[in-house]
């Protein structure tokens, strides 16, 4: 059989073309989903508990009816399938019945014809609350007098995990710490909104900005009581996303006030609403004990994780897996003793973030490796390489890791990367850690260098039967005399910025040969691309485009033996390489065929689904084959710390990643600079600071981000050492900058100024030797 | 009240307008020109960038009624603008556009800082764009950018 072969081509895989979307997103001219209206259209409201654990004894909503423009005011009795939606499982009411759980909480929604009434009006409901205690730790989540939260109790999910034995050893040296981690939110500069339209047919369609519409539309479809069928969602442009929009927040509500005013309907959360309205990265407690050998050979790890999941369940069953699995970082350990809890709490809830429980992960074994370092006297690169894995070393849960491990590699990378300045005395104001703000003349600076590695698992886990579905067409078009072919790739895959939509794009020019290749919108008309999440996409997308490009290929060899008979015959049957190109299939340099005569007046199209290999769910002792890939990033910071302010300043930060086979080298780096951006936030600033269960700094103002006076001058470094399983050798790129970025920061800090640092973000207080002893507010 | 502006090179006359609405709730609900994005309500993050006069500022926290009497441009507004669509060009070509919410908010910024001093040096750069969030970039590709249309416009015009 002929198989035609896949070249490099321009604007094909491995080269960086332009955004599709770019040119309307510079000119501000890209529909955002905060961008939509529609004839007719009202405006909706959501009226949250203002309590973070109270029994709803009442709504009343006839002041809110009768106000001006008002058109709908619904509570949970107007729901009319199932008041509950969850990615797990549908724990979370769409809009609160009997009890509210978290500040913030849906209870009402409100329609009217202008942002201003529905407001107005929204106060104007009168709910009737009484106070239950709220549940505020997880030891308190746990204590078994605390009545439970929701039917099953407190518990969500705990993993353990055990392989060998680590009471079997003597160590030469333990290292043990508990480090706390606050909760991150992900801070997309868009914030959820949306537009809901029915239907004639009684359905609706929701424009709506997501991670994955297509659980959107099966929640939808059971709270709505809709067949799938009479739900259309369509992805609008999606102002950022990373892990905030996998599950649905105002969807349901923008469904219910249009079926229930049969007008179009617009929601836009305020920044503050949005701090409320979508989860968060779980806050983190992690307990390490580390035994090692004198010359550093890492001889057992004990680890106990808990995470505050908050008052809904969301994807804490998925991230308190993660964050064992990958609690001992990329190292080899054949005694391991690991276990994980996520708990209900009346916190704000919490789910999907970027790196998705390895991130809280590496900020423990990251710190105990530094630690150990330092109780050894080694170098912790040294350290680091001793124990890192190698191919076909056994992680935690037993599963071995296939094909080259790049961890080895990274370090390497790292250790020998060049470019640390010495300390420079005569350095100016705004060279100084807090710039020109700085009121000291710089004599208690001091300059360290920190590394950190990590890793998790790309893809969905734990034998989910996980798949993505693509539709290529080759179509004929007419352009004055001439008639060429163009090529359609049309998926559900959610972008969210991270260029998907120019991946699949590449894979059809590469695998078709054709330029002109058109990215079809996005909707549910098609089946599921899954998740935009995990660093899934290009590997599960990607194969789906690959897949039904290689079909489309097959027909096109199959069409040139019917029509061009002998002559396609002689050409494809001797073994030569067959290529699509230049708009025709050639067998070696001799064309057999203009692809206008193959693809005909009608168009050639198939539609494909790819699936992963099969991974299988945790067995006894959590052992099993519970991942599909493993994805590797570190990084080298270098920062400096005023020691007498606490101000930090980052010098330089490197990043190292492994990512396969870069399908598109530009878009990679983004996807690396931008990892590494949010987890400096992570170690320097970012925190969603609860105090009974309400978010007191909900704003922009008072959670801060990295601003670009916040990032260093940065490296990135792209290692391409292909996954045999993967389509092209790919692995995922989104998450694991974002996972060492973070460690390497915080051990930065910890050689500028020898403190162990058991905090993340890092506060200024924590950095200065005098301030010991005060509490988390810089209080005596 | 009723409000009059000048907003890329078109007037507008608004009659109903409460005193009390930002200048980007004008622009965006009331004459469709969505490029300036909303994501704070606060001056923090830049999404909402316009020019008044020659003055980049956040529309979010000019009263509407201030910009009477003054020249609104919007990223829209700029489309002809040579050194926008230099910045514009850039910020594609060097992959400093992701998701692009925050985009047409550097854009305009951008264009200030060029359009005020074409020689900025990376610094000044760096200093004009802080008061911009990008949540997806982490800014090196946006750097490359402007560094990238003010050499381009430098040897357009020699």
């Amino acid at each position: 059989m002929t198989v035609l072969s896949t070249a490099s081509r321009p604007g094909g895989i491995g080269t960086s073309p332009v955004r599709p979307d770019g040119d309307l997103k510079v000119r501000g001219l890209f529909a955002f989903s905060s961008d939509l209206s529609a004839p007719e259209m009202l405006w909706g409201h959501t009226v949250r508990s203002p309590h973070a654990h109270a029994r709803v004894e009442h709504v009343d909503i006839s002041r809110a009816r009768a106000a001006d423009g008002v058109v709908a005011v619904l509570t949970a009795a107007d729901v009319p399938g199932r008041n509950g939606f969850g990615l797990v499982v549908d724990d979370q009411p769409v809009l609160a019945g009997d009890v509210v759980r978290y500040i913030g909480e849906a209870v009402a929604l409100v329609a009217a014809e202008t942002p201003e009434a529905a407001r107005r009006a929204a106060a104007l409901v009168d709910v009737v609350y009484t106070e239950l205690d709220p549940v505020g730790t997880v030891e308190e989540a746990l204590d078994p007098r605390t009545p439970p939260l929701h039917p099953d109790g407190n518990l969500v999910r705990a993993i353990d995990i055990r392989r060998g034995d680590p009471s079997r050893h003597a160590a030469d040296v333990v290292v043990t710490g508990s480090y706390t981690v606050g909760m991150q939110d992900q801070a997309p500069l868009g914030t959820e909104s949306g537009l809901a339209i029915p239907r004639e047919d009684g359905g609706v369609q929701l424009l709506v900005n997501s991670q994955w519409i297509h659980a959107d539309r099966n929640q939808l479809a059971a709270v709505l009581d809709l067949p799938p069928a009479k739900i259309d969602v369509t992805l609008a442009g999606v102002g950022g996303a990373f892990g905030a929009r996998e599950d649905i927040t105002l969807h349901a509500h923008l469904c219910l006030l249009a079926l229930a005013s049969g007008r179009p309907v617009k929601m836009v959360y305020s920044r503050e609403e949005s701090f409320v309205g979508h989860v968060h990265r779980h806050p983190a407690v992690l307990r390490y004990e580390h035994g090692a050998r004198a010359d550093g050979t890492l001889l057992y790890v004990r680890c106990a994780i808990d995470l505050d999941g908050g008052a809904y369940a969301s994807t804490s069953w998925a991230v308190v897996s993660n964050a064992a699995a990958f609690a001992v970082g990329p190292y080899v350990c054949d005694d391991v003793e690991i276990t994980s809890r996520v708990v209900y709490t009346n916190n704000p809830p919490c789910g999907a973030m970027r790196g998705f429980g390895a991130v809280q992960a590496a900020i423990g074994h990251e710190a105990q490796m530094d630690r150990l370092a330092d109780a050894l006297g080694m170098d912790p690169v040294e350290l680091r390489l001793r124990n890192v894995l190698e191919e076909g070393d056994l992680l935690p849960t037993g599963q071995p890791i296939r094909g080259v491990v790049p961890a080895r590699r990274i370090l390497e990378e790292l250790r020998d990367l060049v470019g640390v300045p010495p300390l420079d005395p005569a350095a100016g104001l705004l060279e100084m850690p807090g710039g020109v703000g700085n009121v000291t003349h710089g004599e208690g600076i001091r300059r360290g260098v920190g590394y950190g590695i990590g890793f998790k698992a790309g893809g969905m886990p734990e034998g989910i039967r996980d798949y993505a579905t693509a539709r290529v067409r080759l179509l004929p078009v007419r352009d004055g005399s001439e008639v060429r072919v163009v090529a359609q790739v049309q998926t559900a895959a959610a972008e969210i910025g991270q260029g998907l939509s120019t991946v699949v794009v590449q894979i059809v020019r590469s695998e078709l040969g054709v330029a002109d290749v058109v990215a079809l919108p996005v909707d549910t008309s098609l089946g599921s691309a899954g998740s935009s999440s995990a660093s899934r996409q290009t590997y599960m997308t990607g194969g789906a485009v690959q897949a039904a490009c290689r079909a489309l290929r097959e027909e096109l060899i199959e069409r040139a033996h019917e029509s061009f008979g002998h002559r396609a015959g002689s050409l494809l049957e001797h073994g030569h390489e067959a290529l699509l190109r230049d708009g025709g299939l050639y067998a070696e340099d001799a064309l057999v065929a203009p692809l206008t005569a193959l693809v005909g007046e009608e168009g050639l199209e198939a539609v494909r689904r790819f699936d992963h290999r099969p991974t299988t769910p945790y067995g006894v002792d959590g052992q099993g084959e519970p991942h599909l890939q493993f994805i590797f990033a570190g990084h080298r910071a270098v920062a400096d710390v005023d020691t007498e302010t606490g101000l930090t300043r980052l010098v330089r930060l490197d990043v190292v990643q492994d990512v396969g086979k870069a399908i598109h080298p530009v878009a990679v780096e983004g996807q690396m600079q931008g990892g590494t951006a949010q987890g400096v936030g992570l170690a320097l600033m970012e925190e969603i600071q609860v105090e009974r269960g309400r978010i007191r700094n909900a704003s922009f103002t008072d959670y801060l981000i990295p601003t670009v006076l916040d990032l260093p001058p940065m490296t990135t470094t792209i290692l391409e050492i292909p996954d045999p399983e993967a389509p092209y050798g790919v692995k995922g790129a989104g998450e694991p900058a974002t996972i060492s970025s973070t460690p390497a920061v915080v051990s930065a800090l910890r050689r500028a100024t020898g403190r162990d640092l058991f905090h993340v973000p890092v506060r200024p207080w924590d950095l200065i030797a005098e301030l010991d002893g005060l509490d988390e507010r810089g209080e005596q | 009240m009723n409000l009059d502006l000048h907003v890329n090179g078109r007037d507008h006359h608004l009659p109903d307008v409460p005193v009390w609405e930002s200048l980007l709730s004008v622009l965006r609900d009331r004459l469709a020109l969505y490029g300036a994005k909303n994501a704070c309500e606060q001056g923090e993050c830049g999404s909402c960038s316009v020019m008044l006069d020659d003055e980049v500022v956040c529309s979010c926290l000019v009263m509407a009624g201030q910009a009477t009497g003054r020249r609104v441009r919007t990223v829209e507004g700029l489309e002809q603008d040579r050194v926008c669509a230099q910045v514009r060009r850039s910020m594609v070509e060097k992959g400093g556009v992701q998701c692009g919410f925050c985009t047409p908010g550097f854009v305009v910024a951008g264009t200030g800082i060029l359009a005020a001093d074409p020689d900025a040096d990376d610094e000044t750069i760096r200093e004009g764009l802080a008061g911009n969030l990008c949540r997806c970039t982490g800014y090196t590709k946006i750097l490359e950018a402007m560094a990238d249309a003010r050499e381009t416009l430098h040897e357009d015009a020699s």
